[in-house]
């Protein structure tokens, strides 16, 4: 068997056995209404997600995700509600923004030759500080356009909803997964990520790949902004801190290598799933405090980096075996 | 220009690094149909001018012609459009994606808008099995030896080059089967009327497959002329710019060896690593270390280095017992190790040669007693005249000199030290002609000082030469000791393969 696959096999094991343990303790999780608040409450995080599974498999790092966010969600309320902008297009305007804002932190990190983290850090507290310039309050968003797009449901048998932002997460994930494996991007990134020296001396375009990367980072971290947006209907400048590490965590515990070259998209899912489980989890007990997802998150973290040290352990020295042998 | 014949052509290439030319009015004429030798020692900018050739690096001056018509290759990938296909010195594909993945990386069969993977493996199979490797293309690169990874990248340089093929150093990881494989190849796209440009230091294989040499030193090009009216010796003068007479170095020593032995090793050994070993050696003798590639050499100058430690086994310097647990004890005791793989274990890139140099001796006295700079400055000058390190200037990044330099600025490291016993793991890979002498007489003398020295080298002619007694190594255990007037060739070669199908690693 692919040892690259092991990771993600036992993220499918864990999010399982987490979601068995659950429904013995409480049988009521096992339906489609908590199927679908599930892909619901997690809609946001997983457009994000995406995003990031292509950085970290480049090997690079995007801080700016849970800013970006924010700053779509501000820029949002402040255009439908104070200019009177039609959803629509207030959404275009957010996107081109992002997409554009990405595309920069790209350039930068591939052309000044700077460590990711630190140019998207610079862009994480500019885009937080930008919120604060456009306004320091929550906006309510009221529209009715907002009302329709927030009423567009599917009904599953059992009463679950499958709501429009959910579903269009999981198209998401679907767009993610082709262009990982099936376009001459997806296999771009795999190779930067893989050995960027070789990359580039094999001809790829490692420039324009880059950057294109970090803006289609920026423009799925807009996307979830829009989807935060409607899932909680403001915008609030101090929203969405810390997303990015929400999002690391699942791209991580979803089998990725942070050190990139190696990983799935669907495995990122899973692993947003498993942090939607938990939460889901303590909503059931009542008495537990939100802080146990970042616990168990933590703990499933440290648990999966060592998976993968011992994979990798594992596997060089199958080469040398095989290498002597 | 009105020569028909002529495919690439490039006249006057000049290219400097920070002060260093690197590539002085170099001129090269690949004709069609034609293999082409690209000879020079390290740092003759045989490598540069390849990177030039394929957009690399730019040229500071000088023109290049493709079919007559001027060119300026401004990446890599533009030099594959040109039909330029490269094949480079290390390896560089990508480990972690298949290998039909890396034939075809930037140029996937296409299917509605997506790579076909299908038809993508059925191409590799296809492009694979003309060079005898029948092997699953939708595995992982990595799984594979680097021979076959080395074959892959040909394989896809092959593919890719409509018209120029460049080959750095292509048969240095091949055995005799693969590089036959390999030259059929080659002279089946030479009759196909490609121009191939072959670097390599096997002077044979030149003498086997080339049309035609150039021999580049200093960055200048020392002559270019046609392999079949070129004797070796002349070829050989080329290179080096001086008589041959200075080349002897395989000419084998007597010495004596020494009746005490200061530093004793007794049944070391580390599980899955190699098995228990003894191992005497006196000061003013020089052991050799045979074995093939993963035969457990490297492992046994670790084990004795403390970079592993030892399961079993004892140390004695002295007739004193020891414990080497570290580097550090072992630095301690005056020993010193000089890795195999100069690039990640040996030198610090992005240091100059006079930190590189003192390096060893500051850790030595510890940090907190700094050696005053002009102390650093005249142990630099010492030894880059010592050991003719060449290089501009003692503050230059080591990363700029070339592979035997940067060798013998971690010899110096370890000299500085004054250490008693030294580890040299293989000291002469990837060096040319010239510098191998020039370690060879070093390694000579330092013995005649009275040192101890524990030589590890695939190449067994050398050992013979220096050797007061050789040690073969097979499948991670000691198989036996030779001493005295046993040390030939054969005899070596003979306890390497004792037993038939081995040879091959």
């Amino acid at each position: 068997m692919n040892t690259r696959l092991l990771p993600f096999y036992a993220t499918l094991l864990i999010c399982a056995l987490a979601y068995t343990a659950c429904v013995m303790q409480f049988p009521a999780m096992l339906s489609t209404r908590v199927a679908g608040n599930l892909l619901t409450d997690n809609a946001f995080l997983g457009i994000a997600a995406v995003g990031m599974t292509f950085v970290i498999l480049s090997g690079g790092i995007d801080l700016s995700v849970g800013s970006v966010i924010a700053f779509t969600g501000v820029l949002l309320a402040v255009l439908i509600t104070k200019y009177g902008v039609h959803p629509l297009a207030a959404f275009a305007m957010a996107l081109v923004i992002t997409t554009t804002f990405g595309a920069i932190m790209g350039f930068i990190i591939y052309y000044l030759d700077v460590p990711a983290f630190i140019v998207t850090l610079a862009g994480m507290f500019l885009m937080r500080g930008m919120c604060f310039v456009m306004t320091t309050d929550s906006i309510p968003i009221n529209h009715e356009f907002y009302s329709m797009l927030q009423g567009m449901y599917y009904r599953l048998p059992g009463g679950g909803r499958l709501t429009f932002i959910g579903c269009l997460m999981v198209l998401v994930f679907l767009v993610g997964i082709m262009m990982a494996h099936f376009s001459k991007f997806g296999s771009y990134i795999y190779a930067i990520g893989g050995n960027r020296t070789s990359a580039e001396l094999m001809g790829i375009p490692v420039a324009r790949t880059t950057i294109a990367i970090y803006a289609l980072s920026g423009f799925l971290s807009g996307l979830a902004g829009i989807v935060f947006s409607l899932y909680t209907s403001a915008g609030y400048s101090l929203a969405a801190v810390g997303v990015e590490l929400d999002t690391i965590a699942a791209v991580v515990i979803g089998g990725t290598l942070l050190t990139g070259g190696v990983g799935y998209v669907a495995g990122t899912f899973v692993g947003v799933i498993i942090q939607g489980i938990i939460q889901t989890y303590i909503v059931f007990d009542g008495s537990l405090s939100s802080w146990w997802t970042k616990i168990v998150v933590g703990a499933l973290l440290f648990a999966f980096i060592a998976l993968q040290r011992i994979l990798v352990f594992l596997s060089t020295r199958r080469a040398m075996v095989n290498a002597t042998s | 220009m009105t020569d028909p014949t002529v495919l690439l052509a490039a006249r006057g290439i000049c290219k400097s690094f920070i002060g260093f030319r690197a590539l002085d009015a170099v001129d090269l004429t690949i004709r069609r149909g034609e293999i082409h030798a690209l000879l020079g020692e390290n740092g003759a900018g045989k490598s540069t001018l390849i990177k030039v050739l394929t957009g690399v690096h730019q040229p500071d001056l000088g023109v290049m012609e493709l079919d007559g018509q001027p060119i300026h290759v401004r990446d890599t990938l533009q030099a594959q459009q040109l039909g330029i296909g490269t094949v480079y010195q290390e390896v560089n594909l990508l480990p972690n994606m298949s290998v039909a993945d890396n034939l075809f990386v930037g140029r996937q069969p296409m299917r509605f808008g997506f790579i076909d993977r299908r038809r993508m493996e059925k191409r590799a199979r296809e492009l694979l099995s003309q060079y005898d490797l029948h092997i699953d293309v939708s595995s992982d690169l990595s799984r594979y030896s680097v021979a076959v990874q080395q074959l892959v990248a040909i394989a896809r340089a092959v593919d890719m080059s409509g018209r120029i093929l460049i080959l750095d150093e292509p048969t240095a990881s091949l055995d005799r089967h693969e590089t036959e494989i390999l030259f059929a190849t080659l002279r089946r796209l030479k009759e196909r009327g490609l121009g191939i440009v072959f670097i390599t230091h096997f002077l044979d294989q030149v003498y086997e497959i080339c049309d035609r040499v150039t021999v580049l030193r200093n960055g200048k090009v020392a002559g270019s002329e046609l392999t079949s009216q070129l004797p070796k010796m002349q070829l050989v003068s080329l290179m080096l710019g001086r008589a041959l007479a200075a080349v002897t170095h395989n000419v084998r020593r007597d010495r004596q060896e020494p009746e005490t032995k200061q530093f004793s090793f007794k049944g070391m050994g580390r599980s899955r690593s190699v098995a228990p070993f003894d191992l005497d050696i006196g000061e003013g003798e020089v052991i050799g270390m045979a074995g093939l590639l993963g035969s457990g050499r490297t492992e046994t100058a670790r084990l004795l280095f403390g970079i592993d430690s030892a399961d079993t086994g004892q140390a004695a310097v002295d007739g004193v017992p020891v414990r080497i647990r570290s580097p550090q004890d072992a630095v301690a005791l005056g020993f010193g190790l000089c890795p195999e793989d100069r690039k990640t274990d040996g030198i610090i890139g992005d240091l100059s040669v006079r930190e590189n140099i003192v390096l060893a001796l500051q850790a030595q006295r510890g940090w907190f007693k700094r050696l005053p700079r002009r102390q650093q400055v005249a142990l630099a000058d010492k030894f880059v005249k010592a050991l003719d390190i060449r290089t501009t200037d003692i503050e230059k990044p080591i990363k700029f000199l070339s592979g035997g330099n940067q060798q013998k600025v971690i010899l110096a490291r370890w000299l500085a030290t004054n250490p008693r016993f030294l580890i040299l793991d293989e000291p002469t890979r990837g060096i040319d002609v010239g510098a191998h002498a020039e370690i060879i007489a070093l390694i000579n003398q330092l013995c005649d000082d009275g040192m101890a020295l524990l030589v590890i080298s695939s190449e067994i002619e050398e050992i013979v030469a220096y050797s007061t007694r050789v040690v073969v190594l097979r499948d991670r255990v000691q198989r036996g000791e030779l001493a005295g007037d046993d040390i030939t060739t054969t005899k070596i070669m003979q306890k390497i393969a004792a037993e038939p199908g081995e040879v091959h690693g």
